[in-house]
């Protein structure tokens, strides 16, 4: 008998009274907000504004969600850096391109313009910082016991995040907004900010483009291929340090689109501006499923949304106070909760490791 | 890739210059350039730019098979790659001529960085000059790359302890406070070492180094062998008490502000010790680390506090037990989530957990209690009898108390069984459990015992500043103490202490540094795993140390030749 | 005749990995005191129900029981904690650790010392551990690791590395040693030093030894009875002699064609 009590799975116990009491918590902030009526008293449009904008701040995430994933889905690494790829590309543009831009008028003269070449110039950035990184950090390091990539990785976060506040200083730097970009437009009836709406736009493309050539050339082929196994791909003749580099490339494109619309969303940008994004993009990419590229988009998606409306509707009905304060944690929260209950993720894909 | 001598200067003179050339434009050459390592001669600033040349001289004359050129080809070699650090430093220097209103973009490209740069010659003339200068140091690094070793060894001790000496010569300035002023100008400038002196301080360390590398060495190895053990039990214990003595007398001697530094060095070593066993120990590698620090601070603020969030009013003594098990407590209760996750995930969750902490401590939730972002304040002191620890010194002595305890815990620990356990699972987690260690427990003690100490490292740092805000508990310090085991030494005590007084005392000492601070761990971080992983102490050092000759032994022994392949 | 006992049953084991299933309705009775083996070809499954003896996979279907007790879900310590040890294919030693310590860490089933207690080294502990280093150097001699007891696991040389492996299953006094490939790379001399370890063990220990081999002169050496799975499923079982010339074996690893005019020879 006693044998049988030490027997039981006691963790495993502790996890699903947590798991049970999770649940519990957001069934009853749920049915207290909208049954009861805690807190603020919102309207349906305040509900569509809050997943609006959660839908489109979703999609940033999953566009800095697709280098974690891709990264991770071949090296089995979490690049903790890639957020510091999409702050450098975001800064860089912003400071060298486009507030001389801005102040020469162009920005409004041509704004469709404006915003291409901005984004290319961060697109470029971001590439050359993970280039570099990959090259210079990462590269030498492949084969190295587990904590050693890890280690490097967050110094190479840090390192580029004072770099580029060396570069371009501390302070928060405003993005200009073109003028047409301003206001809000009117869709079915509910108001949306038109930065938001453009910030979906383009993402989505992105998406869908970052897909096809994933699934269609010859390139995404061979990424694949090193996904799967890099040995087998190696012998079948893919230059597998080059796939390699390449994949980080392309994650950095990526992060450097999701900057310049980041910045386009919130005006502004600044050294410190990749580290909480950074490691909300890595929740998506988990809650997706990592190693999967259409698990990042739902995965950036739906994180988006919980995180605008779980504060309005779970917290306040739980009459937490300042509920708006803990949005990042709600974000982290669900990170802790994925990684414990469903490393998987959505897509469900189990990148399994060999026991023994 | 060319891998022509020529092409290799190139490559490594254009790298060292975009070293050079950001180095200057994130502002670090001119902060840098405040401190006068050699008063009138040679400041910081110039040291690290001008460095950069003579490394890229240096490297430029290894070959591909790591033989060495001749002369002449060498110092054209170390004479190109010098040149061309130049290049990258100069394109900057023109850029801010071409673009004047470049400062409002890369805000620390300032008229007195290109002044410095340019050596107040204006922009063409100076880039030339810049441009020998750096040619010449790439030719001296590449001269001093192909001399024999017995001239290269004295030359190098020499350069680096004047080079040390004028880097610390504030810290030593502050220890000679006693002596009069006049003697101490001799010696020092204001910031650096005089001239002379820094003359006298490279001879004496050539001839020192040719003398112990001709006779000296020799000598010490012959005593050495000739000791019997009871003549090295002697000097070691000799050598303990000595130390000891030194330890116990320092606040004496330091006097007040680097006694001040020592405090918070020390509160660091507590804290290093804690996550060596989490991450050096057992392999565990924890971001969120703050979190306990935090909790241990809080408890203690909040038992003991005077003003309207204490609860309880207790002494200093009865709250730090509490504020140390509240902490642990704290490390299991987040240790347990994580038991399955390995590596990767198990660090970014930490992390999660260590900004969780930090946002709700500074949250509107939980600020009736804990005073949000306005803390707590008002922390009592710790007092024996009648005498209350107010002054730097005074704590000084409790945080060696502590760090006595971390070490103590510590080096018992992992000399035990529990030690074993956790270095097992830092090896090999599935083939630890197969031999039957309990994972859980394993991985749990290793949590709550370094979570305890970080608690009592939380708890003096409060009471010792009677009053904590929530914005002093965040990632940094989580990185300021993984960056200092790391660069320590993974799972070495002795290491713990030097990381820490690398690398929380000198931005300490040296403003400079504190300004750079991260980005300066980012890199060190970064040159650690790529060069040495196992840090400035490694663990190992101690047991080679003692085991030299069974290590002799077992790499004799023949070697076997390739694994055949498995019939299949 | 005496009738040994049974120390591991397994009874109907399956085990899948989404679609493939590794082993196939396997089931194998383990004599106490025996040296039985396990061979197939490459990719047979054999690792794969080590794994599952040792715990670290949860078989699917069927079960395992070993002293009458069904281990079926059961962790990995607690599977090591009731007397099954092992080696592993590729070995894994813990490599910065001394040799010592690994042979201490192997262990770790009979220590009961607390860390409390080792923190004030209370006599109970100093004894453990004192007992524990004795006992430990006899297993470093025993294995043939004399004078290695301070060399790091990595520095050893590679057949002593293996022996390290063995010290440290064996230093957990278990009563069933699962060995996976221990003659793996190793040169016919020392193939045969092995071998002819294996046999003194089980003759001076009266543990139970079964392997995992590749080496023909090793499993028709001193294997009591060998088994034999290819794809995952048991397709023959029974003396040296008769698996020998079994033609299904052959053919196994053989290919069709060759069991018409072969043997296995040694």
């Amino acid at each position: 008998m006693s044998q049988r009590l030490k027997d039981i799975d006691y963790i495993g116990l502790v996890l699903w009274i947590f798991r049970a009491f999770i649940i519990l918590l957001v069934v009853v902030g749920i049915f207290n907000k909208i049954v009861r009526g805690y807190g603020v008293d919102y309207t349906i449009d305040d509900w569509v504004d809050f997943i609006g904008s959660g839908l489109s701040q979703g999609s940033l995430y999953a566009l800095i969600a697709l280098g974690y994933t891709m990264v991770y889905g071949i090296l089995f690494m979490i690049n903790f850096a890639h957020g510091e790829f999409f702050m450098a590309g975001g800064m860089t543009a912003t400071v060298l391109l486009a507030t001389p831009l801005a102040a020469a008028g162009f920005m409004n003269d041509q704004p469709i313009l404006y915003m291409v070449i901005v984004m290319i110039l961060s697109m470029v950035t971001a590439m050359a910082i993970s280039l570099i990184t990959e090259r210079i950090a990462y590269r030498p390091l492949r084969n190295a016991p587990r904590l050693v990539p890890l280690i490097t990785a967050i110094g190479a976060s840090f390192f580029w995040q004072y770099f580029f506040r060396g570069l371009f200083g501390g302070t928060i730097i405003p993005f200009p907004v073109p003028e047409i970009f301003e206001g809000r437009v009117d869709i079915l009836g509910f108001d949306f900010l038109k930065t938001r709406l453009v910030v979906m736009a383009v993402a989505i493309v992105s998406l869908l483009f970052l897909y096809g050539l994933i699934m269609r050339t010859k390139t995404g082929k061979a990424i694949r291929a090193v996904a799967e196994d890099k040995d087998v791909a190696a012998l079948m003749g893919i230059n597998v340090d080059r796939t390699i580099t390449l994949t980080f490339a392309i994650g950095a494109l990526m992060a450097g689109i999701a900057a310049v619309l980041w910045g386009l969303v919130f005006r502004q940008v600044h050294f410190f501006m990749g580290f909480v994004p950074g490691i909300k993009a890595f929740t998506a990419a988990v809650l997706g499923g990592i190693g999967s590229i259409p698990g990042a988009a739902v995965g950036g998606l739906l994180l988006g949304v919980i995180e605008a409306v779980a504060p309005p509707l779970v917290l306040e009905g739980l009459n937490v106070p300042g509920a708006h304060q803990l949005k990042d944690v709600t974000a982290f929260t669900l990170l802790i909760l994925v990684l414990l209950f469903r490393p998987q993720g959505i897509v469900g894909e189990v990148l399994s490791e060999e026991k023994a | 890739m060319s891998q022509s001598p020529i092409g290799r200067a190139v490559r490594y003179g254009l790298l060292a210059g975009l070293i050079a050339a950001s180095v200057s434009a994130i502002g670090m050459v001119e902060t840098f350039n405040e401190r006068d390592i050699i008063t009138g001669f040679l400041t910081l600033g110039q040291l690290l730019l001008y460095s950069t040349s003579i490394i890229a001289g240096y490297l430029a004359v290894r070959t591909k098979d790591n033989e060495q050129l001749n002369a002449g080809p060498a110092l054209l070699n170390g004479f190109v790659a010098g040149l061309l650090t130049a290049v990258p430093v100069i394109i900057l220097i023109l850029l801010t001529v071409a673009f004047p209103t470049i400062r409002n973009s890369l805000v620390n490209v300032s008229p007195a960085l290109i002044n410095a740069l340019t050596f107040g010659q204006g922009p063409y003339a100076g880039s030339l000059i810049l441009a020998a200068v750096m040619a010449v140091l790439g030719l001296a690094g590449a001269a001093f790359h192909i001399l024999p070793e017995k001239v290269e060894k004295p030359l190098f001790n020499g350069v680096m302890a004047t080079l040390l000496v004028g880097l610390f010569s504030e810290v030593l300035i502050n220890v000679f406070r006693p002596f009069p002023r006049q003697i101490v100008r001799i010696f020092f400038g204001t910031k650096g070492i005089q001239p002379l002196i820094a003359i006298i301080i490279f001879v004496a360390a050539v001839l020192i180094t040719i003398w112990w590398e001709a006779r000296g060495e020799q000598r010490f190895a012959r005593r050495r062998a000739s000791l019997t053990e009871e003549d090295k039990q002697r000097n070691r214990r000799i050598t303990l008490i000595a130390s000891a003595v030194l330890v116990l007398a320092a606040p004496w001697i330091l006097g007040l502000y680097l006694t001040e530094v020592m405090d918070v060095v020390g509160i660091f070593i507590i804290m290093g010790l804690g996550l060596n066993i989490v991450v050096g120990f057992a392999g565990l590698l924890d971001l969120g680390y703050v979190a306990f620090f935090a909790i241990g601070a809080y408890m203690m603020g909040l038992l003991t506090s005077t003003g309207e969030l204490g609860i309880a009013g207790m002494n200093f003594w009865m709250a730090l037990p509490i504020s140390v098990l509240a902490a642990t407590t704290a490390g299991i209760i987040l240790g347990i989530p994580v038991l399955r996750m390995r590596g990767d995930y198990l660090a970014i969750v930490t992390l999660a957990f260590g900004e969780i902490i930090r946002v709700l401590a500074a949250s509107d939730l939980l600020k009736g209690a804990i005073g949000g972002a306005q803390g707590i304040l008002k922390i009592g002191k710790p007092e024996i009898l009648s005498f209350v620890f107010i002054q730097p010194q005074h704590f000084y002595y409790l945080i060696l108390a502590g760090i006595a305890l971390a070490w103590f815990v510590s080096s018992r620990l992992r000399d035990a069984r529990l030690g074993r356990r956790w270095m097992a699972l830092r090896e090999d987690e599935d083939v630890a459990e197969a031999q039957g260690i309990n994972l859980v427990s394993t991985k749990l003690l290793a949590f709550a015992i370094g979570a305890s100490f970080s608690g009592l490292a939380g708890a003096i740092f409060a009471s010792r500043l009677s009053s904590i805000f929530p914005h002093s508990f965040n990632l940094l310090i989580s990185i300021n103490v993984l960056c200092l085991v790391i660069v320590g030494g993974i799972g070495s005590l002795p290491g713990v202490v030097l990381g820490a007084f690398v690398l929380v005392g000198m931005p300490e000492l040296l403003r400079e540094f504190a300004e750079y601070r991260l980005l300066l761990y980012g890199a060190l971080l970064i040159l650690t795993m790529l060069v040495r992983p196992e840090g400035l102490w490694p663990s190992q050092i101690t047991r080679r140390e003692l085991h030299a000759d069974a290590e002799e032994a077992a790499r004799e022994g023949p070697q076997h030749e390739d694994i055949h392949p498995l019939v299949g | 005749m005496v009738m040994s006992q049974i120390l591991l049953e397994a009874k109907h084991v399956v085990k899948r990995f989404g679609g493939l299933v590794a082993v196939n309705d396997f089931s194998v009775d383990i004599p106490e005191s025996s040296i039985c083996s396990i061979i197939g070809p490459n990719g047979a499954g054999k690792t794969t129900f080590f794994n599952c003896v040792s715990g670290f996979y949860n078989i699917d279907e069927g079960d395992i029981f070993f002293n009458g007790a069904s281990i079926k879900g059961r962790s990995p310590d607690k599977i090591a904690k009731r007397g099954i040890l092992r080696t592993y294919q590729n070995i894994r030693l813990f490599g910065n650790m001394s040799t010592i310590e690994n042979i201490l860490v192997g262990m770790e089933p009979l220590l009961h010392s607390g860390w409390i207690a080792s923190l004030f080294r209370t006599p109970s502990n100093r004894r453990e551990e004192e007992e524990a280093q004795a006992r430990a150097n006899e297993l470093l001699n025993f294995v043939g690791l004399t004078g290695l007891g301070d060399t790091l696991a990595d520095n050893l040389p590679y057949g002593d590395q293996r022996r390290l492996e063995i010290a440290r299953a064996l230093a957990g006094n278990p009563d069933l040693l699962l060995l996976d490939e221990p003659t793996a790379g190793m040169n016919p001399r020392e193939t045969a030093q092995t071998t002819e370890f294996i046999r003194q063990l089980r003759d001076q220990t009266g543990i139970t030894i079964l392997l995992i081999e590749h080496d023909m002169r090793v499993v028709m050496g001193i294997s009591e009875n060998i088994t034999v799975l290819d794809y995952g499923k048991k397709i023959a079982e029974g003396k040296p002699e008769e698996i020998q010339n079994d033609p299904d074996v052959i053919e196994a690893y053989l290919g069709r064609g060759a069991a018409a005019s072969s043997t296995i020879d040694l």
